[in-house]
């Protein structure tokens, strides 16, 4: 898995996203057992606790389970699962149109341009935000 | 209780102050970046708690007492200047660290020399620069020491490099122990620390956890330095 990170925002909040997006993508398959803290630090370049910190509230959200003795686990709920990845498509779709509005662009030439499939071009000079 | 507390700590050399009654705590299961810029009092701060200077006035406490003997057993210290012996062997430096210091894990520092193919009877002249700053650290990280003192550990060195050096520190990383890492290159320590200290003119002027810091004003912790010291 590639880790990377941007200036503007917690490190934890991004070590959160990211490992979502590993789950959702399948790099983190459901029922599937994590590496633990520290490797997943290594991994990242990052401190243990902020990434023990980003597990926790994983945790809490239930996309992640612990045993205590066997470590961490991907949740095997799928609807579970389904769920983070509409909630991430949504966060992606409303960075792009933050992008695109900044740009100038009215919401029906937005759809205009995605359906055109031209909008490959005008997203590699916006700034997406990801 | 405190791995590391300063209390009104002042340091002059002749009429010129390097701390200027400085206050700080440090708690373990950190591992704290101390940034500020050059001639702030970084060195002279880890030399103190190392015992190589002694306070002008105030007070340096390492676990609760002046630095010496005692502390000097559970501080592992990682000098600006590489500062092992050029004509020994890796298996003679193994052998000193192990004479000198009771928590030396020799079986983690020969898997790491390993790791890295080099050989026990190659002396520390014939490795580059780059290999000796590793060597050192790896030496520096073995011990099970309680705190870590890292001063300017990525100073100087090539991009794999510094990768090697900061993914040994996560990799020995040790909740009950603090690792200070003093530098100014924060952009690429920034991601493995979890608190900062930003010091200047021999006083500490700000003290917080990275993601605080980026949470609050919105920007990372390389950026707000470079908006404090502005030139």
């Amino acid at each position: 898995m590639k880790w990377q990170f941007s200036n503007d925002a917690p490190i934890y909040s991004q070590l959160i996203e990211q490992i979502k997006v590993g789950i959702v993508s399948g790099a983190f398959p459901p029922g599937e057992r994590l590496p633990s803290v520290r490797d997943l630090a290594v991994e990242a370049g990052v401190n243990p606790n902020t990434m023990q910190r980003a597990l926790t509230e994983l945790e809490r959200d239930g996309l992640v389970y612990s045993q205590r003795t066997a470590g961490r686990f991907v949740t095997e709920d799928r609807g579970m699962i389904e769920t983070a990845k509409q909630s991430l498509a949504e966060y992606q779709i409303q960075n792009f149109l933050t992008a695109m509005v900044r740009l100038g662009y009215e919401k029906e030439e937005i759809m205009t341009l995605v359906r055109q499939g031209n909008a490959g071009e005008e997203l590699r000079n916006g700034d997406s935000g990801m | 209780m405190a791995i590391l507390e300063c209390n009104e700590l002042v340091k002059t050399y002749g009429h010129a102050p390097a701390l200027d009654h400085l206050n700080l705590s440090i708690e373990p299961g950190h591992i704290l970046g101390l940034l500020g810029p050059n001639g702030s009092g970084k060195t002279t701060l880890i030399k103190l708690a190392n015992g190589l200077l002694t306070p002008t006035s105030g007070q340096v406490l390492v676990n609760g007492a002046v630095p010496g003997k005692d502390t000097h057993a559970i501080v592992s210290y990682l000098p600006e200047r590489t500062c092992i012996p050029l004509w020994m062997s890796t298996r003679k430096l193994l052998d000193f660290y192990q004479d000198f210091y009771a928590d030396f894990r020799r079986d983690r520092a020969e898997e790491m020399l390993q790791h890295l193919s080099i050989r026990m009877d190659q002396t520390i002249r014939q490795m580059s620069k780059g290999t000796r700053e590793k060597v050192q650290l790896i030496m520096v990280m073995s011990r099970a020491a309680k705190l870590y003192l890292l001063d300017e550990p990525i100073g100087g060195v090539d991009p794999a490099t510094r990768d090697y050096i900061l993914n040994t520190i996560i990799n020995n990383y040790d909740p009950e122990a603090a690792v200070i890492i003093s530098t100014h290159l924060i952009a690429d320590v920034e991601q493995v620390l979890d608190e900062v200290i930003f010091i200047n003119q021999g006083q500490v002027i700000l003290q917080s956890s990275v993601d605080q810091i980026r949470e609050e004003k919105g920007m990372s912790v390389d950026a707000l330095f470079r908006e404090v010291f502005k030139c």
